[in-house]
């Protein structure tokens, strides 16, 4: 078998119960289930999670490097769409 | 030693044989697998056979209770000494063959495990309630390896096909029970081997269908393992395995 013709895979991890899965590496297999299986083999060596997901890398749409400035600059002359921008209340506390 | 506990012994040690003598051969794919993915799931998988052949042969160290430790059983025994079925000393041939043996092994073990994990013996069935967890994953991708294989090109087909023919006759010594393991059995510590066989041959021919590939003529049979009759591989397996062991004796890392 040739490596080359395999397709690529990126692999996602969630690390425990209730967090998010969490992009961790990539790599080569015949299709989403051997994928998964080399996945837990590469990539839970370790007790590293509790759940796997694999995509297919040529799934992901990316945004491109000369995207950055219209997609991601706008956001930073507008502080109040974060949410420390605003004043708590001192009731509330902790949030 | 009574003769149960002399059984027991013998037992640990064949079980440990098996594991060692697998484990020692999936490990010679270590950079030698097809690709970089496959090549760290075989060697997963020799590991885990090398960590069931370390409790098989501590317990058996403990059940003889002369000192002996893992290390004695795997490096300071010959051929003769060794008790695993043949099928696992077999070199490794090509990917085909062997995922073929695993196929057979891994069901094997599947059935072999999920009765150990109910004998009356503690350190078996906690041995066994670890392995069948192992095992139920190596099934999966051998699985998953002898369909891709068979049901793949003319020529991963016919591999695959040569592999179980040359393997075929090496099942039977499986489901073959020694006297002394009868005992064992009796006593609700051993497993009764001979009673797998129906539900392995039903496993394994399942899977040979959906790879296309035909169920091969079981007009032969070779066994003797157990009784420490081996075929011409295993020397040359310990002598790689044991050399350091024997030339340096005690050394430790």
């Amino acid at each position: 078998m040739n490596q080359q013709t395999l397709p690529l895979f990126e692999i996602f991890i969630r690390s425990k119960r209730g967090l998010d899965h969490r992009h961790v590496g990539s790599l080569h297999a015949e299709d989403p289930a051997q994928a998964l299986d080399y996945a837990r083999d590469v990539y839970l060596r370790r007790s590293e999670g509790v759940s796997i997901w694999v995509v297919r890398s040529s799934d992901i749409t990316a945004s491109q490097e000369s995207d950055v400035e219209s997609f991601c600059e706008p956001m930073d002359d507008k502080p109040y769409r974060h949410a420390t921008h605003f004043k708590l209340p001192k009731e509330v506390d902790n949030m | 030693m009574n003769s149960q506990k002399t059984a027991l012994l013998n037992y640990c040690i064949a079980l440990g044989d098996d594991s060692l003598t697998l484990g020692h051969r999936l490990s010679e794919w270590c950079r030698n697998g097809p690709f970089l993915e496959e090549d760290l799931a075989l060697t997963n998988v020799a590991l885990d056979f090398i960590g069931r052949a370390r409790l098989f042969y501590s317990y058996a160290g403990e059940v003889e209770g002369q000192g002996r430790g893992e290390d004695d059983f795997a490096y300071l025994r010959d051929c003769r000494e060794y008790r695993n079925f043949l099928i696992n000393e077999l070199p490794n041939g090509d990917f085909a063959f062997t995922m073929a043996r695993q196929l057979m092994v891994d069901a094997y073990d599947m059935g072999f495990f999920t009765q150990l994990m109910q004998s009356s013996d503690p350190t078996l069935a906690a041995i066994a309630a670890k392995s069948i967890k192992e095992s139920r994953y190596h099934l999966r991708r051998s699985k998953d390896w002898v369909i891709r294989l068979g049901d793949g090109t003319e020529e991963s087909h016919q591999r695959t096909q040569d592999a179980f023919n040359q393997l075929w006759g090496y099942a039977a010594e499986m489901f073959e029970m020694a006297d002394d393991e009868q005992q064992l059995f009796e006593a609700g510590i051993a497993v009764n081997r001979s009673a797998l066989e129906a539900d392995w041959a039903a496993t394994v021919h399942a899977v040979l269908k959906a790879a296309t590939l035909e169920i091969p003529d079981s007009n032969w049979a070779i066994g003797g393992g157990r009784d420490g009759q081996h075929t011409e591989h295993l020397g040359f397996l310990l002598a790689e395995l044991q050399f350091l062991q024997r030339s340096y004796p005690g050394q430790q890392w």
